[in-house]
């Protein structure tokens, strides 16, 4: 395939099948490869979407500087497609984010500013924010809030996932921002209501829900809870357990909120077994194994990595 | 006889404990038996009839709010887990004390 430049590449990833773990004939996994995106994940669909919206609406110029909240993939997206469009990049995250988000961040020309280790996420959100207001020319994106991220999903993702495969009972996806499943999801709505859209949500470790009250919590702005129709918690042990099972029966080497994923889907393939259902069950490989190497998920027993993710945002 | 997972925000009612013990057949059944042996925590977690906005509850892994809500069946060894919401992202906050 053959495009004009790297952002105009994004997106079209391959659809495969799961033929060992998938556990019958009638009941089957597909996963759908976004970590063959350019820079490695499926953010970059988010990311293109969100910037060309803003392009279009006015609200960036050529110049410009944007402003994110992210520690990990989004930002690195919107680092690439920023760079080739001529924009400056500004990261907010959590300080001692690991070092090889930093260099990829650095490398591909954004500027990193930190917010405090211990509110994790809800912190560098609550910072960027603080940072947007004091600089009005600075242009948040806010994937938490952006319709063109789940608008990215609606228009890309899940269409070519019912093109390649028509007959799709279940789509299984992560949530963090919302973006994938309420885009996936309302497309689905739309044009086959009975595709059943299934969330599958990281439990970190205890540090990262330390809130000095419940009222700090965050829901983010995109959610619509009528979009989705189960949601699974699913802690590091199970998804570190999935990812290894996914590179020693398919060869697919995933992150491991991928593994958090495949735990979920195949959660639902064991139910439609039961049930005598017939299912193609399609779920997000959402990034690669890569920049999670130093995790320690990938080495040793399943104690030691479960231990090793401990108080890790880890998806 | 279901366990419920206490998150650290809500361990003042239940004397710092992680996890307790509670009984009933219903998620609001299981609330109220909370609420029987630890006071105040049912007020932290419920708004009226509803769980509150920033609160999730799963019975063994599933979100209460899809699964018929306060009316969700409650298993015999059946896990509760009660978590703030929080905003998602890959970040190693490490350094705010975790073991590594």
């Amino acid at each position: 395939m053959r495009f004009d430049s790297l952002v105009d590449s994004v997106g079209h990833t391959p659809l495969v099948g799961l033929p060992t773990l998938s556990p019958s004939a009638d009941v089957r996994l597909w996963a759908k490869l976004e970590d063959q995106n350019p820079t490695g994940s499926i953010k970059d669909r988010a990311a293109l979407s969100m910037i060309e919206a803003a392009e279009a609406d006015g609200t960036l110029r050529p110049g410009d500087t944007i402003l994110e909240p992210t520690s990990g993939n989004t930002g690195i997206s919107l680092a690439m497609v920023a760079r080739q469009r001529g924009y400056h990049l500004i990261c907010v995250m959590p300080e001692n984010t690991s070092v090889e988000r930093r260099q990829l961040l650095t490398m591909w020309g954004a500027q990193i500013i930190s917010s405090p280790a211990a509110g994790g996420s809800n912190e560098a959100v609550r910072v960027a924010k603080g940072l947007a207001a004091e600089h009005p020319d600075w242009k948040m994106l806010y994937q938490y809030g952006n319709p063109a991220n789940a608008e990215a999903h609606y228009r890309g993702t899940a269409p070519e996932i019912l093109a390649d495969l028509p007959e799709v009972t279940h789509f299984v996806g992560g949530l963090g921002t919302t973006g994938t499943l309420m885009g996936v999801g309302g497309f689905f709505r739309e044009h086959k209501p009975e595709v059943r859209i299934v969330a599958a949500e990281p439990r970190y470790g205890e540090l990262v829900y330390g809130l000095r009250n419940l009222d700090e919590g965050f829901v983010p702005e995109l959610y619509d809870e009528t979009l989705i129709d189960a949601r699974f918690s699913v802690g590091p042990r199970d998804a570190v357990r999935r990812v290894r099972e996914l590179i020693d029966a398919e060869g697919i080497f995933a992150g491991i909120s991928t593994g958090a994923i495949l735990h979920a889907a195949l959660a639902q393939a064991k139910k439609s077994l039961e049930a005598g259902d017939r299912a193609d069950i399609c779920f997000v490989v959402a990034d690669g194994g890569w920049k999670y190497l130093s995790t320690g998920a990938y080495e040793g027993t399943l104690d030691e990595a479960e231990d090793a993710l401990e108080g890790q945002l880890w998806a | 006889m279901a366990e419920v997972r206490i998150p650290t925000i809500l361990r003042p009612y239940t004397g710092g404990e992680r996890a307790v013990s509670a009984t009933g057949g219903t998620v609001a059944e299981i609330i109220d038996d909370l609420e029987a042996n630890h006071e105040g925590i049912k007020e932290r977690l419920l708004d009226g009839d509803d769980v509150r906005r920033f609160v999730n509850i799963y019975v063994d892994d599933e979100d209460i709010r899809f699964t018929g809500g306060l009316d969700t069946t409650v298993g015999d060894s059946a896990s509760i887990v009660i978590l703030p919401a929080v905003a998602g992202g890959a970040a190693d906050i490490g350094a705010a004390g975790a073991p590594r």
